[in-house]
């Protein structure tokens, strides 16, 4: 028998045994036993298989359902076969018996509790005491695997089971599990700390606590700084952790940047840069961590440093986060491991100048820098230390050196601090700082335009469509903008030989446009400034060979039609007309879909916002324009063509946008128009036909210069609402259906003859 | 084995090896910085420059006005540029036995050691360097000789003057040895002196060492070379890169063991990394151009130039270019672009396979057939009816001082919309602009130097071992201006010894083995005795000669014919050969020992272990043995009878061969 076959056969005997007159009835031909039991399959040749032993864990896995198949796990000794399979070579087989171990246990303790109140009466049944025993001997083991497989055993426990006699196994097992963080070196570290954190997070334990805090604080004394970083930040997020846990679990998340801070003292920062709360860092004092084991390697030193920075960044938007967050010496501890790795620090101390030199140049460390002070940005800060902040990211954001993936950071924080940048009361304007810096930036941004490295030119100029987005509109920053040749540079990566360059550089242009920033068109030898940047924009869209800038303009077109841009507004018919017209012929989907994005906005500017079916009805006079001219115009613009062409779209998300604009328009147009029956309009017969055929899976083309009676008859004649939710179901929701499983063992049955090999 | 230091630039060494009776100078570099201190040469007359103020004592004194002139606050010698040339007392240069070439840029002060020192030795280097090298020369005494200059200073260099003058020439070291530039005819007659090498190529110096060049992965036909005889091995690592330019890759594996490393011509900008550095050159130059502005790019005429402008190549088109002509202003701007596209044996792999397409390995040649990069061998001629603005202009020289790019800094200097951008790492732009200010241009310095870096130095020195590592004392401490970076500095365990110019150094290195060649009759007739399993002994009688640092165990001449009457003298010419005593081995036990003595008919014996061995006391005979590890003595009074008979017992406990 082949493999395969083998451990279909025990997956099936397991799901047929899961009930419990069928697992009796197999039970007694003594089935359950030869498969399962101790002389079953381990004797088979077959048995070295992954996928029969796979097969042997998911049998046993299904049939563990009942009080009777707990005996039979017990007495037929399949419970020590799945002791011996978590050490399997095969990862998924030995995962799978520690889960099974995990649900037997769990099994057992609800088949052991008593009466109906579901309480267990405190004696173990035999399965759990089997299962128990076992754990206790791996946790005393002096083998790390054996100690790593009973460690996630209990995790997963703890993790899934909130029951009350989870407790007593925890108040079992706990001084096990200290004596292991006794032991040198730890054993199973990682397991550990995951066990702990899945203890402290059930809620059964309430009463076990106590013993639990002097585990977590001996293995936060214990553990190397890298395993206790995410022990500590798990204990930080709960929300019952006791206050002096607290106080030692922060200390050693603090404890790596204070050691850098400690290394760079003589540096001149600002001052209480080097100051932490008092208190915090107590905790940490018994920990091993000191300069010299932080730089005992590179790839130690840079290792914690990118974790902790990541736990802090991960710690600080939380609301049970350590209070008074110490945000001063944090800051001054991020820019100065920035300053380190950009070798700007200055410090006369050998610690200093070693750390100096392992960081110097680290891309990781700096990308993990940057996104922790901009986390901090949405921290009160002092002025000071604002400006150091803005100094640091001024020397990233100039130096040659700065990578592309930093830079780009750096840009993203940049934009971080400016946005939360304190503004004085009753101006809108930037604060005198982020201004100067602005001001210093713009020469930087003209430079950084011409990079050759692309990726560093499109971060610029999505961090210029961001700035300004948000400050566009403030005299200072336009005079800053218009006095740089940033605009036009902008202006002139239209035409870039990198795609997403031209795209960023149209979404940048776009909003300097719809801002009155764009360049002067006063360079009279490009052809594209004559016509404006809207025609610009209109021959990228027809010509462009790449999809991602012709999906910028059309998400421009739209932002500039939403906020009524004046090359828009002047003629918005035309604008639309032309647009849906290049856009329907478009071969890329997102951009078809951008351009019903686009459709819609401009029929809610027409017919007002979709009703709400929980809001009171207001009278029907919000529609400045009746509606029978503006479907006078949707036809004028085709734009129901469009819709309609793109129901009919082979691209999923294009049709249920296009159901989505047609839904709108059916139920604006509903009270609207006389009571003709569909059949009855020329052109509108045709078009349902076409519609039936692509219903029965043919494809067709609607035909041109529809009417809007005809229009309104074949969308209220469509059956759009049963259209959506069909593609609202996932594309392989004909394939998982039972109804697709079934008609495949048919066809197979039909065919087993010739083709016994597709029979399953 | 010892190493003297002619020169204090790291990067342009000259620095004289004695090993096994060899005298090898590395590397011949020449200082041309000492031009900094010089006024520009301008080739067309500068009112500017010829106006400048002369400068006088404190005290009003103004016997020097005529060689020394004053520009916005810095002083200037009015004179032909000299150049501060390697140590030539340390050493009797004529001793030197050949001198091995690293790279073109280490070259340059060939002329002076060959033609003025009684240097009668070969040099060796390899084509690309050679041909390069004398592009380079031949640019430079073109540049100096095109613009003669009527006035020599000399007053200034009185030792008592020069302690009057103000920084920097206060502070010049050795200015009585600065010289003029060579003569085209040196240059010829120093280059003919030079024998063609290829990497891994073994030259046999006197038979006494072997160099070999290995690639270096800086320049064109750039080498180390190891330096090595049968038992010991000297690496000389000198202007080397592993950053993928245009050059073979640096071979790191040969230089794996050596006994001391010579490291010399690390990156002079440790902190600029080469590519970031490209960018912002290729950033400035496109907003210079779209401004309407010009830039100019003082340059050499070979090395960084190529990969700029395949850089530019890639650039141009992206950055709306293409219309902006560039221009190459060297005396030889068409020999150097010709020659980098046939030395492809000496490129790295991409560029070799592309001869076999075939293309030029090199884009410029596009640039070139395309009209968009145009070359003249001066502003003179052809370039004036040619030139457009705005541009972009590479040329020489980069200390600002002389060549056409005088000319650009005097023409385009006045206005803002122009920029200078400064490539070359050998000279401080600050220092290079001084007599030029106040300047309206714009200057960017993007120093591009793609020698090794610290860190690639610490990597190549953790994989190739050396023993002992030698460098130029810059190396073994961070740079002056940053003294916090520890990690820009050689760190190696033993710490490096550094040299520094005028020092000689005693290389902590003994040589203790030589190899000798046995002859292979005199081989057959030994007889060879296992005296511990695996090692086997054997005596040799031999006569050793030596000829040309090879030694040769040569059979001793037969023994001598019974003397004829008239062939009597020949005998005397050959060597003595005693009959040899047997050598003995093995050790003597000295409980077997006392028992054959007792068997032999002493009685009485006793034995006294001592610290070295032991004694054995034969109290009737009055006679005493001592016996140690490596000795024995019979010491009994006056009776030869009685110790050859006990050295005879002794005798037989040890074996002879």
């Amino acid at each position: 028998m082949s493999s395969r076959v083998l451990s279909f056969s025990l997956r099936l005997a397991g799901t047929f045994a899961a009930q419990e007159d069928c697992f009796l009835y197999l039970q007694q031909g003594e089935l359950l036993l030869g498969l399962f039991g101790e002389g079953g399959p381990q004797c088979w040749a077959a048995w070295s298989v992954p996928t029969v032993r796979s097969g042997w864990i998911q049998g046993l896995r299904s049939l563990a359902q009942h009080p009777c198949a707990l005996h039979f796990l017990a007495d037929s000794g399949a419970v020590d076969t799945i002791f011996s399979l978590q050490g399997d070579p095969s990862l998924f087989v030995a995962s799978a018996a520690s889960q099974l171990l995990v649900h037997t246990l769990a099994l057992s303790m609800q088949a052991g509790a008593t009466g109906c109140s579901g309480l267990w009466d405190g004696v173990w049944p035999a399965c759990a005491q089997k299962i128990m025993g076992h754990l206790e001997e791996s946790l005393q083991s002096t083998a790390a695997p054996q100690v790593t497989q009973a460690l996630n055993v209990l995790t997963s426990t703890f993790g899934r089971c909130h029951s009350p006699w989870t407790e007593t196994l925890w108040g079992q097992l706990c001084p096990l599990v200290a004596r292991l963080l006794e032991r040198t070196p730890i054993p199973a570290a990682h397991s550990l700390v995951d066990l702990l954190l899945s203890v402290a997070r059930s809620p059964a334990l309430s009463s076990s606590h106590g013993r639990l805090w002097e585990a977590v604080a001996q293995a936060l004394r214990c553990l190397s700084p890298m395993q206790a970083g995410s022990l500590a930040l798990g204990m930080l997020k709960l929300p019952h952790c006791p206050q002096a846990l607290r106080v030692q679990a922060f200390g050693v998340l603090l404890q790596p940047l204070a050691c850098v801070v400690k290394a760079t003292a003589q540096a001149p920062g600002p001052p209480g840069c080097s100051m932490w709360p008092p208190g915090w860092l107590d905790g940490a004092e018994g920990s091993s961590l000191t300069v010299d084991t932080l730089l005992s390697s590179k790839s130690a030193c840079v290792g914690i440093l990118c974790q902790t920075l990541a736990q802090l960044e991960e710690l600080q938007p939380l609301p049970q986060r350590p209070a008074p967050w110490p945000q001063e010496p944090l800051l001054g501890a991020a820019v100065t491991i920035l300053r380190l790795c950009h070798g700007s620090a200055t410090s006369s101390s050998s610690g200093g100048g070693r750390l100096c030199a392992t960081l110097a140049g680290c891309v990781r460390v700096q990308r993990a820098a940057l996104d922790f002070l901009g986390t901090l940005s949405q921290e009160t800060r002092s002025q000071e230390l604002e400006k150091e902040v803005f100094a640091v990211l001024s020397e990233y954001l100039g130096s040659p050196d700065s990578s592309p993936t930093v830079l780009k950071k750096a840009f993203q924080t940049t934009l971080r601090w400016l946005l939360s940048s304190p503004r004085t009361p009753g101006c809108p304007d930037l604060g005198p700082q982020p201004l100067l810096f602005l001001r210093e930036l713009f020469p930087v941004l003209q430079k950084r335009l011409c990079s050759p490295s692309w990726e560093v030119r499109d971060s610029v100029l999505e961090f210029l469509t961001q700035l300004s987005r948000h400050w566009g509109g403030q005299a200072d920053f336009r005079r800053a903008l218009l006095a740089s040749e940033v605009p036009t540079l902008t202006q002139q990566l239209l035409q870039d030989p990198e795609s997403y360059v031209r795209a960023s550089a149209v979404a940048a242009a776009g909003q300097l446009s719809s801002r009155g920033l764009q360049a002067a068109p006063d360079s009279p030898e490009h052809p594209q400034a004559q016509q404006g940047l809207l025609g610009e924009l209109l021959c990228i869209l027809s010509t462009d060979s790449e999809g991602f800038p012709r999906r910028a303009v059309v998400q421009v077109f739209t932002e500039w039609l939403r906020d009524g841009h004046a090359d828009v507004a002047r003629d918005t018919e035309w604008f639309i007309a032309t647009v849906l017209q290049v856009v329907s012929q478009d071969l890329d989907w997102e951009v078809r879909v951008q351009g019903l994005e686009l459709a819609q906005v401009f029929l809610v500017q027409r017919l007002g916002q979709p009703r709400c079916p929980y809001m009171v009805a207001l009278p029907e006079a919000a529609s400045a324009t009746p509606i029978p001219e503006v479907l006078q115009s949707l036809c004028r613009l085709r734009l129901f063509d469009f819709a309609f062409r793109a129901l009919l779209d082979c691209d999923r998300p294009v049709a249920q946008k296009a159901c989505e604009l047609l839904l709108f328009l059916k139920d604006k147009t509903a009270m609207c128009g006389g009571l003709q029956e569909a059949g009855d309009i020329p052109g509108s017969a045709s078009g349902q036909v076409t519609l039936q055929r692509w219903r029965a899976g043919e494809q067709g083309q609607l035909p041109g210069d529809l009417q809007p009676e005809a229009m309104l008859a074949l969308l209220r004649s469509t059956d759009l609402e049963g259209l959506q939710a069909r593609l609202a179901q996932s594309s392989d929701h004909m394939e998982k259906s039972p109804q697709s499983l079934l008609q495949d063992m048919l066809a197979t049955v039909g065919v087993l003859g010739e083709n016994e090999a597709d029979c399953y | 084995m010892k190493l003297y230091c002619l020169s204090g630039h790291p990067t342009l060494p000259c620095n004289v090896l004695k090993f096994k009776s060899t005298t090898i100078m590395l590397d011949c570099g020449l200082d041309v910085t000492s031009t900094l201190n010089f006024l520009p040469l301008p080739l067309v007359q500068s009112p500017r420059l010829s106006n400048l103020p002369g400068w006088s004592l404190k005290d009003g004194n103004a016997f020097l006005d005529k060689e020394l002139k004053e520009c916005s606050g810095h002083v200037f010698v009015d004179s032909v540029p000299e150049f501060c040339l390697p140590e030539t007392e340390l050493i009797d240069l004529s001793t030197v036995d050949v001198i091995l070439i690293s790279n073109y840029h280490c070259m340059m002060a060939l002329p002076y050691i060959t033609e003025h020192t009684g240097f009668t030795g070969t040099v060796y280097a390899t084509e690309p360097t050679v041909q390069i090298g004398r592009l380079l020369m031949e640019e430079l005494v073109n540049f100096i000789e095109r613009v003669p200059k009527a006035q020599s200073a000399s007053l200034w260099k009185n030792k008592g003057i020069q302690r009057l003058l103000p920084s920097p020439l206060k502070d010049a070291v050795g200015v009585s040895t600065w010289r003029g530039c060579y003569t085209m005819q040196e240059v010829n007659s120093a280059l003919s002196k030079i024998q063609l090498v290829g990497y891994s190529q073994k030259i046999e110096l006197f038979g006494a060492v072997q160099v070999t060049p290995l690639s270096s992965g800086y320049a064109l036909g750039s080498s180390n070379w190891i330096i090595q005889s049968h038992y010991e091995k000297v690496s000389y690592v000198s202007g080397s890169s592993l950053l993928t330019t245009h050059p073979q890759p640096m071979d790191q594996a040969s230089l794996k063991n050596s006994d001391v490393l010579i490291l010399t011509g690390l990156t002079q900008i440790p902190t600029a990394n080469p590519d970031g550095m490209v960018g912002e050159f290729c950033s400035n130059l496109a907003l210079t151009v779209r401004n309407g502005g010009n830039v100019l790019v003082p340059c050499y005429p070979s090395g960084v130039i190529y990969d700029l402008l395949e850089c530019l190549y890639q650039y141009i088109d992206s950055a709306g270019l293409s219309s902006v002509p560039f221009y190459f202003i060297s005396p030889v701007a068409n020999s150097s672009l010709e020659f980098s596209q046939i030395f492809a044996e000496w490129l790295c792999h991409n560029k070799q396979s592309k001869v076999y397409l075939p293309e030029p390995p090199f884009p410029h040649a596009e640039l070139i057939q395309t009209n968009k990069l145009k070359h003249y061998p001066s502003i003179h001629g052809d370039f004036s009816n040619d030139f457009r603005q705005p541009c972009v202009v590479f040329t020489g020289h980069p200390s600002l001082r002389f060549g056409d790019v005088v000319h650009f800094m005097e023409l385009w200097g006045k206005s803002s919309l122009n920029t200078v951008i400064f490539t070359e790492p050998d000279f401080s732009y600050l220092e290079a602009l001084a007599p030029y200010q106040p300047l309206a241009m714009k200057c960017i310095y993007c120093p591009i130097d793609t020698r090794l870096n610290f860190i690639q130095v610490s990597k190549l020195l953790k994989e190739a071992q050396p023993l002992h590592v030698v460098c130029p004392e810059q190396y073994t401490q961070p740079p002056p201006t940053q003294s916090h970076r520890m990690d820009l500095m050689i760190d190696c365990q033993p710490p490096a010894m550094s040299y520094r110019r005028a020092e000689v150094l005693a290389l902590p290195f003994k040589r203790r083995y030589e190899k000798i060649e046995i002859m292979p009759e005199l081989a057959d007739s030994l007889v060879p005795m296992e005296i511990k399993p695996g090692i086997s002994l054997a005596t040799v009688s031999a006569v050793l000669h030596t000829k040309d640092n090879k030694h040769v165990l040569q059979p001793p001449p037969r023994p001598a014919q019974p003397p004829g009457k008239k062939r009597k003298r020949v005998s005397e010419d050959i060597p003595d050969c005693k009959v040899l005593k047997p050598l003995l081995s093995g050790s003597i036990p000295v409980e077997q020992f006392v028992q054959t003595l007792e068997k032999h008919g002493f009685s009485d014996i006793k034995v006294e272990d001592t610290a070295k061995g032991h004694i054995v006391l034969l109290q009737e005979a009055e006679t005493l043995i001592q016996i140690e590890e490596d000795s024995t003595h019979i010491i009994c009074d006056n009776d030869e009878m009685l110790r050859v008979r006990l050295r005879d017992l002794v005798l037989k406990f040890l074996q002879k061969f």
